[in-house]
């Protein structure tokens, strides 16, 4: 138990009347267990070299969205010059120009703005639902839960990209505000629609574990509301599995997003992204292969950092793969 | 067993017409007008336009349309497209070249991805474990459409080993997409293999075996492999139904005829009723499968029984 | 079923005749695991011989090295991170240290055999039990399936499983616990072993079955002369069946002796404060005395004595005599009364009272 929802259980167990605030509760085991999972994570992920590279990597994809024009060298992505088109790498020019002229380097470091945007807009969509979803269907069993479960093996049944690809390609005829706008809230909705499922499931277990535990019934004992129960006590035991996959999903949308935009429904021009610069180099592979080539490199670094940090996360988190 | 795959069986209704009721309400519901999208800029005269919304049902409530829809796929008519092409007719033509790339990815992923799982595992933290532990979170990170690119460029257009696209040259054509296809699902298949037989190795009846005097290869063939490979081969089993419906941006890359790129062209073309119909299969190959890994589990784990 | 199995007959030499040589003899055996933090010291210089028939009980507390020393002599240590550092294991007057792995295999089984504390993990949840009791015959006799599943089910029947015939194709987990552990015994015993070691073989079972499966194992040995090694840290059961004790701590043995003796007049206040945490009938409303502190980290074992930390008869510096301080000298284990080893320095007060 971390320290919060100690000083929880304490409150609740202040408020039901059923203590008097001044006895303290001898749970310090429990406590001692969750305190010492983090901090022995922490001892494993500082020897894990794949974390190092992954935190490096994130770092450096991170500053780079914050802070394109220094990572461009001061170029701007959309100041081109046709005279210049499709121009090999060059010392000034590290990545050469694309077919209209334009600086590549600087396109692609744009790039990375627009891809982390969605990787983390989609996230968050993907834990909203999944969080909610998931905390419903555990916490409150029987029926909820058998048509909650029952729904997400439809959506589950579903590719994700199959699923955005239908959603996306609708989008404009719906008039509906973001959908049809084609634009990054538009992919960050579909990715969130058709990817919340895992994280339903892995909810939905943890609630399901944590429920019959004797603390909670303890609490419950004690008269805390179902919502405190589920959002003080249960949520947070959810927190390092949860972790655990938002880090490697953050990664697999963004290499959706690109995916989607170069089977051509994601985002649109003028719009930077890198399944936009791959899409457009590939008719070009033949005389150009750095316009692949780069935005490819980029995209598979970023998100192997968020795959990386991810796998670290696990086995530092989760005891039972320590050797 | 035979009533629990009945029970499975029937489950397996509720989530196929859900699928595809999500799916055709994607289509056909939101606001907005599949004839108008497909006319384009072209304006249609509204006697043409009149025709094909009474043929599509369109002007029908959702749920009646794809009560219509449901009907039809009872005798097996899946509606047609724009051009009054047989749904069913598009999917029989296209359904075998993606049932190839399948099992060609499926051998793939299998075979390679156990070995490299199996020798990584027996041996854990040597050479070649760390090996498998570098390439596979490479492969994994990899996103399958730059990987796809990769070796379109390389092992095709730079090596000439491969054919760049499509599939004149029968199953040869399909190794070069199967590998990209199934690259993901073999890293995850070598990992799995390797931490089932880490596991195992250290299992209370492995130090059993080798207690009761039978010989080193008795106890890892029959004691740890057995043991290790019954979540792998659920894995595999589980991945042919998820790769018979995942294959729509390698079909796209390597230009192959299949259902991919077939639902690919009618999500493109607002060809709603192929789009249902094939999104339709790919769900039921899904769940299909799923099911086959459930029984699966059954036969090869003793402790497991459906009554 | 008579001791001629094939390993047995084979070596005419070792004919349980009782020619009087220990049928196991464990000599200054050393253990320790070498782990990223530090070298554990699980087992420190043991010696202890089991004759034929006869039961020795190894007695300690977990961490003790107990087990450790039973899983040597096994060849089951995982390693790495175990490492045997020194000694010998004599089987039958051969070092099985110095043997080939071949060799040692061919021990596992016929000539030593091991049955282990929670029977559910350490059968195979995926073979019926009678391919897995079979499995002794057909990997030491070469014996075809279908005969080494008769023999299974002859000695499920040995082992009071009813209905052998029909269960022979069951599962471990269909089995009740108690039944499981006799499947374990039908294997360990299926070759006729020499010796058996039983490492906490009841704990995982209720009291009444607990009672029935030591029952089983003295009849068994009582019908085959096996000597068996009893690893537990049950005092009752040692007082049942054992003849002779060895009770370990910190990796050592600290005394030895039969068990009347050992249970009656401990010579060791390790030994003292076990058989005082014993409930006594006799001494009823009274409280019990566990032993104060906490069990040795046995990666740092306490100089001198290794138990003097918990001892209440500690003595130091004046207080000792000379080379008999608790906390800087080790005691050896040494004969203190005939037919007695105990290692502390002042056993001669302790059996004073």
């Amino acid at each position: 138990m971390t320290d919060q929802q100690q000083e929880d259980l304490r409150r609740d167990q202040v408020e039901a009347g059923t203590t008097t605030g001044l006895a303290a509760p001898t749970l310090d085991v429990t406590k001692d267990r969750q305190n010492s999972l983090w901090s022995d994570a922490w001892g494993q992920l500082k020897r894990n070299p794949l974390f190092w590279i992954g935190a490096f990597l994130g770092l450096f994809f991170a500053l780079m969205a914050l802070f394109p024009s220094v990572f461009a060298r001061g170029a701007d992505p959309r100041k081109c010059s046709l005279a210049n088109s499709k121009q090999l790498p060059s010392a000034a020019h590290w990545m050469g120009y694309d077919q209209q002229g334009c600086d590549y380097l600087a396109n692609v470091v744009y790039g990375a703005r627009t891809s982390l945007a969605i990787g983390i807009l989609s996230v968050l969509g993907v834990l909203i639902l999944g969080v909610l979803v998931g905390a419903l269907a555990g916490y409150y069993g029987g029926f909820a839960d058998s048509l909650l479960a029952r729904i997400t093996d439809i959506f589950f049944a579903l590719p994700l990209i199959l699923g955005a690809l239908i959603l996306l390609r609708v989008g404009p005829s719906t008039g509906l505000p973001i959908l049809s706008d084609r634009g990054v809230g538009a992919v960050a909705i579909a990715l969130s629609v058709f990817g919340w499922m895992t994280a339903m499931r892995l909810v939905r277990s943890q609630v399901i574990a944590v429920k019959s535990s004797d603390y909670v019934a303890a609490a419950r004992a004690m008269g805390a509301s179902n919502f405190r129960i589920l959002t003080r006590h249960i949520l947070p035991n959810a927190v390092a599995p949860v972790l655990v996959f938002a880090t490697i999903t953050v990664g697999v949308l963004i290499a959706a997003e690109a995916t989607l935009t170069y089977l051509g429904v994601g985002l649109q021009r003028p719009a930077i992204s890198w399944g936009l610069q791959i899409s457009s180099g590939q008719s070009l592979l033949r005389t150009a292969p750095h316009l692949v080539l780069f935005p490819s490199i980029i995209l598979s670094l970023t998100v192997m950092a968020f795959i990386m940090l991810g796998d670290a996360l696990r086995d530092a988190l989760d005891p039972r793969q320590r050797s | 067993m035979g009533r629990y795959v009945a029970r499975r069986l029937l489950l397996t209704i509720p989530v196929l017409i859900g699928a595809s009721f999500l799916i055709f309400a994607m289509v056909y519901a939101l606001p907005g007008d599949p004839i108008r999208a497909l006319a384009g800029d072209r304006p249609l005269a509204p006697a043409v336009v009149a025709q094909l919304r009474a043929q599509f049902n369109l002007d029908d409530p959702l749920v009646i349309q794809y009560g219509k829809y449901v009907a039809g796929l009872t005798h097996l008519d899946l509606g047609t497209d724009f051009h009054q092409r047989p749904v069913l007719e598009i999917i029989t033509d296209r359904l075998p070249v993606t049932v190839k790339l399948t099992v060609v990815a499926v051998l793939l992923e299998a075979s390679i991805g156990l070995v490299a799982g199996v020798f990584a595992g027996i041996r854990r933290n040597g050479y070649f474990d760390n090996l498998v532990l570098v390439s596979t979170t490479l492969i994994i990170s990899i996103p399958i459409l730059v990987l796809a690119f990769v070796s379109q460029y390389v092992l095709g257009l730079k090596f000439g080993w491969f054919p760049i696209a499509g599939i004149q040259q029968g199953w040869y054509s399909y190794l070069l997409p199967g590998l990209v296809l199934a690259s993901g699902s073999l890293a995850y298949v070598a990992r799995l293999t390797r931490t089932s037989i880490a596991e195992n190795m250290n299992a209370d009846y492995v130090r059993t075996a080798k207690a009761k005097g039978l010989p080193r290869r008795t106890i890892i063939v029959r004691h740890t492999l057995r043991n290790s490979l019954i979540p792998v081969i659920t894995f595999i089993g589980a991945d042919v139904g998820a790769l018979l419906g995942g294959a729509i941006v390698t079909e796209a890359v390597f230009n192959i005829p299949g259902i991919g790129r077939a639902v690919f062209d009618a999500v493109r073309g607002q060809e709603g009723a192929v789009v249902v119909g094939i999104v339709t299969l790919m769900v039921f190959f899904f769940i299909f499968f799923n099911l086959i890994v459930d029984v699966l589990y059954a036969v090869l784990d003793p402790r497991i029984r459906y009554d | 079923m008579s001791t001629s199995s094939g390993y047995i007959s084979s070596t005419p030499s070792l004919e349980p005749s009782g020619t009087g040589s220990p049928v196991l003899e464990v000599d200054d055996l050393h253990v320790e695991f070498r782990v990223r933090s530090g070298v554990v010291h699980a087992v420190n210089g043991i010696s202890y011989h089991v004759d034929q028939g006869e039961t020795l009980a190894i007695l300690g507390e977990s961490g003790s090295g107990k087990s450790v020393s039973a899983q040597a002599i096994m060849g089951i240590l995982d390693s790495p991170p175990a490492v045997i550092t020194g000694g010998g294991i004599h089987f039958q007057g051969r070092d099985i240290l110095t043997m080939t792995e071949e060799e040692q295999r061919q021990i596992r089984g016929p000539g030593i055999a091991m049955i282990f504390q929670d029977a559910l993990s350490a059968l195979n949840p995926v073979y019926s039990v009678g391919f897995q009791i079979g499995e002794m015959f057909r990997a030491h006799r070469g014996t075809s399936k279908k005969e080494a599943k008769q023999k299974a089910i002859e000695l499920m029947d040995r082992v009071r499983i009813p209905a052998a015939a029909r269960r022979v194709n069951d599962y471990p987990h269909q089995f009740s616990g108690g039944m499981r552990q006799r499947v374990m015994i039908a294997m360990a015993l299926a070759l006729d072993p020499r010796i058996l070691i039983a490492d906490e073989p009841t704990t995982a079972l209720d009291v009444t079955v607990q009672a029935q499966v030591m029952d089983l194992l003295k009849d068994l040995q009582r019908d085959t002369g096996m000597g068996l090694i009893l690893i537990t840290h049950d005092l009752g059961v040692v007082n049942e069946v054992a003849d002779r004790v060895a009770v370990m701590y910190a990796g050592r043995i600290v005394e030895t002796g039969t068990v009347d003796e050992v249970f009656t007049r401990p010579a060791m206040p390790y030994t003292v404060g076990l058989m005082n945490s014993i409930p006594q009938v006799e001494a009823k409303g009274g409280r019990l005395k566990p032993i104060v502190g906490q069990p040795p980290n046995l990666a740092r074992i306490p100089s001198g004595c290794p138990f003097h930390p918990r001892c209440p008869r500690a003595r130091t510096g004046a207080a000792a005599a000379a080379g008999r301080d608790c906390v800087t000298d080790l005691p050896l284990l040494r004969v203190v009364t005939p037919g007695r080893e105990a290692a502390c320095h002042y056993s001669e007060e302790v059996l004073g009272g």
